[in-house]
């Protein structure tokens, strides 16, 4: 009976979301408020049902009910109770399902914090939001039902993929749709603006904390799944260009973008259009990932399942969303007036210039993902872009970017003169270029590139401490002056020095990291970056759903111990698929990484892969503090205060 | 009140449209290639282990094997790569890999990582050979007969599930062919 439930419940929503959509939708055209007035509950009806219907599918996994076809595929008697929760979001219908509860949460979310707003702006935008969740749910009833049963009913399940067996993959996608879907606000009310008609500054002011939470959530999104990609594939690197993490990087560059447009749109009145047709981007970007990676026409890492048919869908709904946006916008956006006007130095062409580099950094990726593509529909075969494209594409694009970072907060609005500022930007110049050199100087060598990187890092970090402290110019720096500054103040300088914190972690890591493949019989030691790595053998474990050897490194600095590493190599019974478990000690600046390969010779010698990675972990730690900075900016007071 | 310019993202949308459109039909697993039934495309290439010889497909007249697409730059391989180290110690058929436009540092290391199934390697540095065998997407695993007729192409990373439904049985008809 639950899994019927489930799906009534999800037909509910459905209901409750055509609700959402038509009724206020003509309410505001004709303007009937009471037409107006069903968006929030309808909108509330509907986050409730499809709640109702998720806790159906995970009751469904907790109780190992394999009379239901999904659960059947993915999942398993013998598989931890964390794992069967997960396995909920394990796969294409439960994952759809978790987009469409995460759209209903945001929807959710909008109607709670949305007092201050027109009612009649507000039904606009739960209209929009209602209308992409039509488009999910029906996705997900007509080709990709999580409740279907099977009969006769499996005795087991096949058990969920190995690599997504591990706690890193039960947040990574809640974390990522979170952030994906999130920008659907910001999409909604920029099309309700349309809508109305009313493309002024009021919009940018409503969707920028929106914009900002979302955007927090795809950046810790990524950055979990980067470091998942780290120490479950043991392959030792954090990113791939692999397409479905292109398909997470793009709407994440031009929701940055987004950011910064916006903040030039609500305070100075121009770039309007522009703005408007970046949501639509950022958004479209976030169902264009969907698309490519749930249609399979990508091969991926990432594609565990895919479907043609499925892909058509998805498609035919992308064209109406964006075709439809795209429509409006040619409709509307020559009617937009700039409100106010710049002079070319100005904080205002310094954020275009961050915008042109942040959409050109995005086009070249979406090139090179759907390059492939390309060449297949021209017939003249199929190819493969690679990490090389990717990396001599987006450098080049990320260090101006990073330098620009620096000047362009101490660039006033509208017009400034260089004579104004040069006087502290050479200083920082000079000082930074001489902390680079020094810190790179204490590497292992002296790389062109480790300079340049740190540098720059460097240069961001003065920059924005030399700015964060001209508030203070003209007042005490005291506790209370302090607690008065804003917080999108903070988050602001805190978010910019993460990018430098991340800039750092991927210089050093890229250009010192160091491997080793060796081949140590048990006794056996190796020497590598300073530290000896001595292994002590390797034993049989048996694990709930899995068997296999755990081996065992010791590893010494000057005769000290410093870590004792147990590399996993693992069998899962169930999929006959081999996973290795790589063992990792963390530190601030370095990991090391021990990775099994295959036993050797008939002394219970075997391969290790050996790996020092310094400041890796600051990929992650810039990501975090670019989140904490975003969160700060979201939640500053003036957007819960009444205009 | 249209103007170009704000119709201009609408236009460019509508050629990614097509485009995906075209992407969707072309199901990169299911393009039948035009090779299958034809015998295999002459070439002589170096060996990734010895340079100075060469690999050729006469060598294998007479035999059943496959030839396995790879490079090291190329993520769908080290998801398969476990999958033929397990097809090698069933010693079912001869394994030749083609490492495509790769470089023979990174290949040699990237089998000393993950292990190495081949029974030779031939290096297709500037990928010339892999346009003759029509090479769109890395991975991709030819089966091949005693007569050097290509009888079978996999796209794509092989699963354990295409190994033990699809590969094996295939491999052991071939096998029993005179």
């Amino acid at each position: 009976m639950i899994p019927e439930f489930g799906q009534f419940a999800l037909v509910v929503g459905l209901v409750c979301a055509f609700l959402q959509t038509t009724v206020p939708l003509v309410g505001a055209y004709k303007n009937i408020p009471a037409w107006i007035s069903v968006a929030r509950p309808a909108a509330q009806a509907q986050f409730l049902s499809l709640a109702v219907s998720f806790a159906c599918l995970v009751y469904v996994f907790i109780q190992n009910d394999f009379s239901v076809l999904y659960a059947a595929q993915n999942s398993n008697t013998k598989l931890p109770l964390e794992f069967r929760i997960s396995a909920v979001w394990g796969a294409h219908e439960g994952s759809l399902l978790l987009w469409a509860l995460v759209l209903a949460l945001w929807t959710y979310a909008v109607t709670i914090f949305s007092k201050k707003i027109p009612d009649v702006m507000i039904a606009r935008v739960l209209a929009v939001m209602g209308f992409i969740s039509i488009g999910f749910m029906l996705f997900i009833l007509v080709t990709s039902n999580p409740f279907t049963r099977i009969f006769p009913a499996p005795l087991e399940g096949r058990d969920l993929n190995p690599l997504l067996q591990d706690f890193g993959l039960i947040i990574h996608p809640p974390m990522l749709y979170m952030g994906y879907v999130g920008l659907s606000v910001a999409f909604a009310f920029a099309i309700a603006a349309m809508l109305a008609g009313r493309l002024d500054a009021a919009w940018a002011r409503w969707s920028r904390p929106w914009t900002s939470i979302a955007w927090v959530f795809l950046t810790l999104g990524i950055a979990l799944g980067s470091w998942w990609a780290y120490y479950e594939l043991g392959w030792g690197g954090w990113w791939f260009w692999d397409p479905v993490e292109n398909a997470s990087f793009m709407p994440w560059l031009v929701a940055t973008a987004l950011m910064h447009s916006l903040a030039v749109t609500e305070k100075r009145g121009c770039f309007k259009a522009w703005t408007v047709l970046l949501a639509v981007f950022a958004f479209s970007l976030s169902l264009l990932g969907t698309f490519l990676v749930r249609s399979g026409v990508l091969t991926s890492v990432h594609s565990f399942a895919s479907d043609p048919e499925r892909g058509l869908f998805i498609l035919i709904f992308l064209i109406i969303v964006v075709g439809g946006s795209l429509i409006l916008y040619a409709w509307r956006a020559p009617a937009i007036k700039s409100t106010s006007k710049f002079k070319f130095f100005s904080k205002e062409n310094a954020l275009l210039m961050n915008n042109i580099l942040l959409i050109v950094a995005a086009a070249s990726i979406l090139l090179g993902t759907l390059y492939p593509l390309v060449i297949d529909a021209l017939g003249v075969g199929k190819i493969s872009v690679g990490p090389p494209y990717f990396n001599s594409v987006f450098v080049p694009i990320m260090v101006p970017l990073i330098v620009l970072m620096g000047v362009g907060v101490l660039i006033r609005w509208k017009e400034d003169n260089f004579q104004r500022i040069q006087k502290h930007v050479f200083k920082y110049v000079v000082i930074s270029l001489a902390l680079g050199v020094l810190s790179a100087w204490f590497m292992p060598h002296l790389t062109i590139g480790a300079v340049i990187g740190v540098t720059v890092a460097w240069w961001v970090v003065l920059s924005m401490s030399f700015n964060f402290m001209q508030r203070f110019k003209n007042r005490e720096l005291s506790i209370s002056a302090l607690q008065k500054t804003p917080r999108s103040y903070y988050g602001m300088h805190i978010a910019h020095i993460g990018i430098a914190v991340f800039t750092v972690g991927v210089t050093l890591t890229s250009i010192y990291s160091t491997e080793k493949d060796v081949m140590l019989t048990p006794g056996q030691s190796y020497s590598m970056a300073g530290y000896e790595f001595k292994f002590a053998g390797a034993k049989r474990i048996v694990g709930p759903n899995y068997q296999g050897e755990r081996g065992k490194v010791i590893v010494t600095q000057d005769d000290q111990v410093i870590a004792v590493m147990e590399p996993e190599k693992r069998i899962y019974t169930v999929q006959r698929s081999p996973m290795t478990e790589a063992a990792i000690d963390a530190g601030l600046t370095r990991d090391l990484f021990v990775a099994m390969g295959e036993p050797r010779g008939t002394e219970g010698g075997w391969a290790l892969r050996l790996y020092h990675k310094p400041y890796i972990r600051w990929i992650w730690l810039g990501c975090i503090i670019m989140g904490i900075g975003g969160l700060l900016a979201a939640t500053d007071k003036r957007y819960s205060k009444a205009k | 009140m249209l103007k170009l310019k704000f119709i201009l993202p609408f236009i460019i949308f509508s050629l990614l449209v097509v485009l995906l459109f075209v992407g969707l039909s072309n199901d990169p697993r299911k393009v039948p290639s035009p090779l299958v039934g034809k015998p295999t495309p002459g070439f002589e290439l170096p060996q990734l282990k010895d340079p100075s010889k060469s690999f050729n497909p006469d060598m294998l007249k007479g035999k059943v094997w496959l030839l396995n697409i790879w490079a090291s730059w190329c993520s769908g391989c080290r998801v398969e790569h476990p999958i033929l180290n397990e097809l090698a110690k069933r010693k079912m058929l001869t394994m030749v890999g083609f490492n495509y436009k790769d470089t023979n540092d990174d290949a040699t290391k990237w089998l000393a990582q993950f292990g190495n199934p081949y029974d030779v390697v031939a290096t297709d540095q500037d990928g010339s050979v892999g346009f003759d065998y029509g090479v769109y997407g890395v991975p991709e695993t030819f089966f091949i007969d005693k007569k050097g007729i290509i009888r079978y192409k996999h796209i794509g990373p092989v699963s354990y599930k295409d190994l033990t439904e699809k590969l094996i049985p295939l491999i052991k008809q071939l096998k029993a062919e005179t």
